[in-house]
């Protein structure tokens, strides 16, 4: 589903990502973790073309179409999504506006009817109730106010309603207390299907427990120093990265 | 000196009505004023050519006319029709008074009226405004709206002014609340054609009195207006108010508030939308007379492609003007290379105990906005639609009647589509 090779990045000059390799297949769930500093975010952000993140080398590509060749919006409409770890406040546009702007733009890439109004309330109700938001959030601004969990959530509606192939969950536990992180894990584990994938970036193992991943992997100093199975974020919980990054590099292919 | 100025100069001489004492000082006044050049501060970017040239009809009748409901919305509607009363009010919520100027001139019975007509016509609005001093020597017809102490009214009064092509026309609205009072007043003002009009709307706001105010000039096209909003505020008095301008041929506003009490709080958001070769000009001035006032005032426009909008905003603090909070701000989006704003906030303080912001912005659309937008499908034409209408919309958003915002939204949403980005 997702091959990303050889990925080298620049933020403004600066090189953060040095040659990330990864290759998820459909329907399996992958995490990285990995110190501050070593790309994590930027992975996302290169991937869904903000400006200022520039490839220098190396290709991504998603259902075999070259991700680097589409504009941000495209990238999104050809099924990849990214839950910000810190969503933008946009005052004056109403969450409901945004939504429905997003699912129609996505539902006419597919060649699908716009929905109405009313079928679009219907199902942004039930995608309210399944992250725990109030309906009320729906008239609000998109983010505006909300508080860091109920951003996250918002984030997770998102993902409900746009049912992207790819999720890239940027430390979506960040900021969020157990219950919201519970939240947050229900609401990904009923996305986990046989054709969907997810790469969840966090820092701590904690998220894991809820969704488990396929493999882990650690990413340092922008590339990935070490893959394994879930046993491996348990093993970095313990005993910190210290132990990898001292380490010759062994970068193994998931 | 010019054709215009000079016959409305001589026809003010002649009106002889029972606001004619009154009207005397403003006329003394009026002789003894230059007409604005480019050359005059507060007219410096607006050129009054279409005015000094042209010469209109004022109508002595104007027909009844359905203006178009607000859905929803329970108002008590006042329709003017080239400056002049044309409904019958019905019947009003005890402790309101409607009083017509004709009324007022037919009937000797009205003393009490007059004498309260005379403690705000041109007690509330400065006399610096120029056409000012003109609707107060040719307003041919206007209302008094009187709500008494500690009256609570509901409905909404919803004042509509709609101009013919070629007519002058000069209107006045006189408000009183009485202490501890509630009520909300809609000023709106209609018409496309060249026509020109003055409408100016005196508030006098009680002691612990609250006002929402909304005054939409939603002229548009070819038409020439001037007018104004102006308020006096007590102590612990509260005026929220919104003001929308699209801008038309000619447009111009002046909003004064004068916090002439104690711990009075005045929100002002304002909003202008200019579309092909549109002037908005906005001048607002806040006078912080006594201590401990509150200003808040939002000043957003969106300038479309050859259109021209000003916006001065003073705000000025008195020496006794103690623990004064004030800010303002103005900020601005401009879609064409071709479009212009002129912004000014000044900040004039004299008190030495006080906490006031002001900034003028002209904007750019917030780059991680866009992006946000785009990476969940949205195209960049389409986000930077949605991301300059929410721009605006942030202020409907705030309005207190969200009745009214309903109504007013789509309605900017229609504006903002035939301005589209160069």
């Amino acid at each position: 589903m997702l091959s990303i090779k050889n990925l080298h990045a620049n933020v403004e000059d600066k090189t953060i990502l040095k040659g990330l390799s990864i290759e998820v297949k459909p329907g399996e769930v992958h995490a990285i973790m990995g110190p501050n500093g070593s790309g994590k975010s930027t992975m996302g952000y290169v991937l869904s073309g903000r400006e200022g993140y520039t490839v220098t080398e190396g290709s991504a590509s998603l259902d075999g179409v070259d991700l680097f060749e589409l504009e941000t919006e495209e990238r999104a409409r050809a099924g990849l999504f990214l839950a910000f770890q810190y969503p933008v406040e946009i005052p004056g546009v109403s969450n409901m506006e945004f939504l429905k702007a997003a699912v129609d733009v996505q539902r006419k890439a597919r060649g699908e009817d716009e929905l109405t109004s009313a079928e679009f309330l219907k199902l942004a109700k039930v995608a309210c109730k399944q992250v725990n938001l109030p309906l009320a959030f729906l008239k609000r601004g998109v983010n505006e106010g909300f508080s860091g969990g109920e951003k996250k959530r918002n984030e997770i509606m998102q993902m409900l309603l746009l049912q992207p192939k790819l999720c890239i969950l940027d430390e979506t536990d960040s900021g969020l207390d157990i219950d919201a992180l519970q939240v947050v894990a229900a609401g990904v584990n009923s996305q986990r299907s046989a054709d969907r994938s997810f790469i969840v970036v966090t820092h701590y193992q904690r998220l894991l427990d809820y969704i488990k991943p396929d493999f882990v992997h650690v990413l340092s100093d922008g590339k990935i120093i070490r893959s394994g199975d879930a046993s491996l974020a348990l093993e970095l919980e313990k005993q910190g990265y210290a132990w990898l990054t001292d380490q010759p590099e062994s970068n193994v292919e998931a | 000196m010019n054709n215009w100025f000079n016959s409305a100069i001589e026809r003010a001489a002649t009106v002889n009505d029972w606001l004619a004492p009154q009207r005397q000082a403003s006329l003394q006044l009026l002789q003894q004023t230059a007409w604005p050049t480019r050359k005059t501060e507060a007219w410096k970017y607006f050129p009054l050519r279409a005015i000094e040239d042209s010469s209109f009809t004022v109508s002595e009748h104007s027909e009844n006319t359905i203006v178009d409901v607000i859905e929803g919305l329970d108002s008590i509607d006042l329709v003017f029709v080239d400056g002049r009363l044309v409904n019958d009010v019905e019947q009003l919520p005890a402790g309101l008074s409607v009083v017509s100027f004709a009324q007022l001139q037919a009937s000797d019975a009205l003393q009490a009226d007059n004498a309260w007509a005379a403690s705000v016509f041109t007690q509330v609005k400065p006399s610096r405004h120029v056409f000012g001093l003109v609707n107060d020597v040719l307003a041919h017809d206007g209302v008094l709206i009187d709500v008494a102490a500690g009256a609570e009214i509901t409905a909404p009064i919803r004042i509509v002014n709609r101009v013919s092509a070629g007519v002058e026309s000069h209107s006045r609205i006189l408000v009183r609340l009485g202490a501890g009072a509630k009520a909300a007043v809609i000023e709106e003002s209609l018409g496309d054609q060249t026509g020109f009009s003055t409408l100016f709307a005196e508030y006098s706001v009680g002691d612990d009195a609250a006002l929402e105010h909304y005054r939409f000039a939603m002229q548009t096209g070819t038409a020439l207006n001037i007018g104004g909003s102006h308020f006096k505020l007590a102590n612990r008095s509260q005026l929220n108010s919104t003001l929308v301008g699209l801008g038309s041929k000619l447009s111009r506003l002046d909003v004064d508030v004068e916090h002439g009490g104690e711990f009075a709080f005045a929100k002002l958001n304002a909003i202008y939308m200019l579309a092909d070769g549109d002037l908005f000009d906005l001048h607002s001035t806040i006078e912080h007379a006594k201590p401990n006032g509150t200003t808040e005032e939002n000043v957003r426009g969106i300038v479309g492609d050859r259109s021209k909008a000003v916006f001065n905003g003073r705000i000025h603090i008195h020496r006794d003007a103690q623990k004064t909070l004030a800010e303002l701000n103005n900020r601005n989006l401009l879609l064409s290379d071709r479009a212009e704003i002129n912004t000014k906030p000044e900040l004039e303080i004299y008190a030495d105990d006080v906490k006031c912001a002001h900034g003028a912005t002209v904007a750019e659309i917030d780059k991680q906005a866009l992006y946000y937008l785009q990476s969940r499908g949205i195209g960049k034409g389409q986000a930077q639609v949605m991301l300059n209408f929410g721009f605006i919309n942030e202020l409907i958003d705030a309005m207190p009647n969200q009745i009214l915002a309903n109504w007013l939204r789509p309605q900017l949403r229609d504006r903002f589509a035939q301005m589209e980005v160069k």
